[in-house]
């Protein structure tokens, strides 16, 4: 076991300004976290080297890995903070923003374009009005079951981290809005209006731009098919797109 | 009527259905949240959304979710508002429906309900495990529509600050705080609504997300609003004790089948899977056995205290067994994947093998602001039609969700939260369009008032730029927690309440010897925990001092004579409704709150002693 848990963080004070790196160590306890580590060193914010220092920026909220806040690169990878166990991570262990959102300060970045593309893909099922119209539509379970594992993507921004096609010479809309579209697609009120996701998904920056690495799946906490997600997307845009051409 | 706007402070459940019920209506919307709405910590609610359906043939109705919820609620709560929400509870769900929320189904394609605490009925539709998650995103993306359209304006990463009044003392606004250009602005709006969640970081470690500060409810009541029913506090029976957060194993783990247990013998360390069910003691099924697990939690978590408090607890700790591991794998993972999932990944057991050690956690605060409802005289039942619901006593001031004291009395059931945050919004937001139009008319000129609010804030923040005390806040916050934690969470004993008072002054005072240690002018989150801290120990006297005069035991709270004896009903003072059937009212002064009582609206369902 060992004695204390030793951090190094990639810090940036403003948007425009350039980054340095900071060292951190604190007594070892067993059963922490990334953000339980940064809370600790809020308390009492000094360098390794005992300089005093300010408290690291970084976003969360739930701890539980569900509102999708604590997105960041630990040992080079873009994964969940308040799930990164440091009994599992090899030390020192390295935190950096990650890099295909701007930087605010430290860990915290700028997701604004994961919510944009929300709009873009028009992620909402239409409905009528708040009023008592009675219940929504049927649905199988075992289809449920499936839209469900969309339903739980929590906007993190690891799946766009990790692509290669998301890069600043292109404008990729990534998997998670793919997945989404998919899941609004699949329910019965929101297929109903179908054709104007898929126009979207056709459109510069669609899914025509995966280039198939593979990584967000991968990178995905939660556990969404998003390949899957995107072929099938792939399909339902290519038949959309004939079917326009021929009129039928 | 061409620029009606209001304010919603929040994004959670109860914001975003304000949001969408005001610009439905057609009005502009100015929308603020510290987090982007879709990180609020509704999404962390996991069990489900109570609506008596009925769908099980099992005879359930809304009059028996009324009676279940006033019941549970020790009688605590106004019960026109009660029987509104039950009513419209069904309306509800369905509306989720029909926004695509992904709710599990029956074979026949219908809506599932499982059972939750406090009812006997399956009555509450869940989406797997994360059924917050899901109605916040349906919610998200109506409000995103509206977005799109031009009716709502979003400033995510604003944290409000304090209500803009005029000189009349009708609140025209508030100031906020960005988040990133730590700018400060003030905002007008023809009508306020908080819908700010709770405050569980009062408590230091709660099942809450690490925002729910209480922050904002503090400043409305620092500003002139009236908090109610501050003591009390709900403590989860079972949460994963951990360091940084209390994680809730949530009540759908026995609803769906899980028991309870420790073993008979005292210090028995063996492998719990070895330990023959003639040798366990399954505590809540043989004391309740009407209700089983499924007990109202304020009961379960008392139980399993005093279990502990025994010397039951497993290994001599705090902690208990709730053990799932008799249900079939592919039942758990269908109806419980989410929570499992995280009792996983933190603990690194698989509750599908191993039972789970939970422990009770602070969770959730039935109190929050006052606010009122209009009374059909003839009838006695809610008017859905009057500018008065959810309005708070600060005129144009409203306040809907966990942060409005209504609804759950002394303590709420299981899965009521989610249904009352949406009900709140979806009167409120029309309430407060309505108080809008008769009121945009009336109102005195408030421009000095936003000047001098913007002015007041300025000055502070810049003040706090430079403090540079020995106190680290974060230390100090610590300090609270642990305090509140210990003396007014499960039971409360006058002489520890007198102590904690004492102690929160203390903190107070060394609160004035706060330093900085981060002077950046950029994104600058110390100032603002700074701030909100004193904000946090301001809503933890409110709490306290309510907590010692209520001399009786309702719900929640549990007070003893003597902390040594035990947490048992024999120790405890009795319900006393001839001095305490009636609502905490507490007012800020100076030198602390002043505490007043009102009386509690009974007139639906006669007051009975509550006993499971
Ligand atoms: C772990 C857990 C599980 C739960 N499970 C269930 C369940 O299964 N069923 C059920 O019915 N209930 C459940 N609850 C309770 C329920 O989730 C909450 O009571 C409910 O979600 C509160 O919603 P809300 O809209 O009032 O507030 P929140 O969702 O907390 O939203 C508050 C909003 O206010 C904003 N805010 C706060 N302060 C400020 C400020 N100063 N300035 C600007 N914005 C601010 C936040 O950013 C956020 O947008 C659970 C609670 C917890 C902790
Ligand atoms: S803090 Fe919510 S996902 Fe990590």
């Amino acid at each position: 076991m060992p004695s204390s848990i030793r951090l190094s963080v990639k810090r940036q004070d403003t948007p425009t300004s350039s980054p340095y790196w900071e060292e951190y160590e604190i007594p070892y306890q067993p059963r922490q976290n990334v953000i339980s580590v940064l809370m600790e060193i809020a308390k009492d914010p000094k360098t390794r080297a005992g300089k005093a220092t300010s408290p690291v920026v970084y976003d969360r909220a739930c701890l539980e890995e569900v509102c999708g806040s604590c997105a960041m690169r630990i040992n080079g990878v873009a994964r969940m903070a308040c799930t990164a166990l440091i009994d599992s991570l090899e030390q020192p262990i390295r935190l950096e923003p990650m890099a295909k959102f701007p930087v605010q300060r430290d860990l915290s970045v700028d997701r604004q374009v994961m919510f944009d593309s929300l709009k873009r893909i028009k992620g909402w099922i239409p409905i009528d009005g708040t009023y008592d119209l009675g219940p929504g539509p049927r649905m199988p379970e075992p289809e449920r079951q499936q839209a469900y594992e969309y339903s739980k993507c929590i906007t993190c921004g690891n799946c766009l981290d990790v692509c290669p096609q998301v890069n600043g010479r292109s404008n990729f809309i990534g998997a998670a809005p793919i997945a989404q579209a998919r899941l609004f697609n699949s329910h019965p009120t929101g297929a109903m209006n179908a054709g104007e996701r898929l126009e979207a998904l056709m459109a510069e920056g669609g899914v025509d731009d995966c280039g198939n690495a593979q990584n967000c799946v991968r990178a995905c906490p939660k556990s969404i098919p998003l390949t899957t997600a995107i072929a099938e997307m792939y399909r339902a845009t290519t038949r959309y797109g004939i079917k326009k051409l021929f009129g039928t | 009527m061409a620029n009606e706007r209001i304010v919603v402070v929040g994004g959670g459940l109860a914001g975003l259905m304000t949001a969408v019920r005001a610009a439905e209506l057609g009005v502009s919307v100015d929308l603020f949240s510290i987090v982007p709405v879709k990180r609020s910590h509704s999404v962390c609610a996991q069990g489900g959304i109570n609506g008596a359906v009925n769908t099980k043939g099992e005879g359930d109705s809304t009059a028996i979710h009324f009676d279940d919820t006033v019941y549970g609620g020790d009688f605590l709560a106004d019960q026109p508002p009660v029987k509104a929400m039950c009513d419209a509870a069904p309306g509800i769900i369905n509306l989720l429906d029909r926004m695509g929320v992904m709710f599990n189904r029956t074979p026949e394609g219908l809506l599932d309900f499982r059972r939750f605490g406090g009812t006997k009925f399956h009555r509450t539709a869940f989406a797997g495990a994360t059924t917050g998650q899901q109605l916040l995103y349906a919610l998200d993306e109506q409000c995103r529509r509206y977005e799109v359209s031009g009716l709502v304006r979003k400033y995510e990463a604003w944290e409000f600050l304090g209500l803009v009044r005029d000189v009349d003392g009708n609140c025209r606004g508030i100031t906020a705080l960005d988040w990133y250009s730590m700018k400060i602005e003030s905002f007008p709006a023809s009508a306020v609504m908080l819908a700010t969640g709770g405050p569980g970081i009062v408590f230091g470690r709660s099942t809450n997300s690490v925002i729910n500060t209480g922050t904002a409810a503090s400043a409305a009541y620092q500003d002139g609003a009236h908090y109610a029913n501050g003591e009390f506090i709900q403590v989860h029976p079972t949460s994963i004790p951990g360091t940084d957060k209390l994680r809730l194993m949530s009540e759908s783990a026995r609803g769906e089948g899980g028991r309870v247990w420790v073993p008979r013998t005292q210090g028995d360390t063996r492998d719990p899977k070895s330990i023959p069910e003639g040798e366990r003691w399954y505590f809540l099924e043989e004391k309740y056995p009407a209700y089983g697990n499924l007990v109202p939690r304020d009961i379960a978590t008392r139980e399993i205290f005093q279990v502990c408090l025994q010397g039951y607890g497993l290994g001599g700790r705090r902690e208990v067994y709730l053990d799932l591991t008799h249900i079939p794998r592919k039942e758990l993972d269908t109806k419980l994947g989410g929570i499992l999932e995280i009792y996983e990944k933190f603990v690194g057991d698989d509750p599908r093998e191993v039972p789970m050690k939970v422990f009770p956690g602070m969770h959730y605060s039935m109190g929050g602001l006052w606010v009122q409802f209009g009374k059909n005289e003839s009838t006695g039942a809610l008017d859905e039609t009057s500018s008065k619901n959810q309005s708070t006593n600060v005129p144009g001031l409203f306040a809907s969700g966990e942060v409005d004291f209504s609804i759950h009395g002394a303590n709420r059931l299981g899965a009521n939260s989610l249904v009352s945050c949406l009900y709140a919004g979806k009167i409120g937001g029309p309430a407060m369009v309505r108080y809008g139009r008769e009121t945009s008319s009336k109102l005195p000129a408030a421009d000095g008032a936003f000047t001098e609010a913007k002015k007041r804030w300025d000055a502070e923040f810049a003040r706090l730029a430079n403090v540079s005390g020995p106190e680290n806040p974060h230390v100090l916050a610590q300090e609270m927690g642990d305090w509140m934690t210990d003396n007014v969470t499960v039971v409360r004993e006058n002489g520890k309440l007198k102590e904690t008072e004492t102690k929160l002054q203390e903190l107070e005072e060394r609160w004035k010897n706060v330093g900085l240690t981060d002077r950046s002018g950029y994104a600058n989150r110390e100032i603002s925990f700074i701030n909100q801290l004193r904000n946090m120990l301001v809503i933890a006297r409110v709490m306290t001092r309510g907590a010692l005069m209520r001399d009786e035991s309702r719900g929640a709270h549990f007070k003893v004579r003597d902390l040594s004896k035990g947490v048992t009903e024999e120790n405890a003072l009795p319900r006393d409704d001839a001095n305490f059937l009636k609502t905490t009212i507490a007012e800020h002064s100076a030198d602390g709150p002043k505490i007043s009582y009102a009386a509690v609206d009974t007139s639906l369902i006669e007051p009975r002693a509550r006993k499971y």
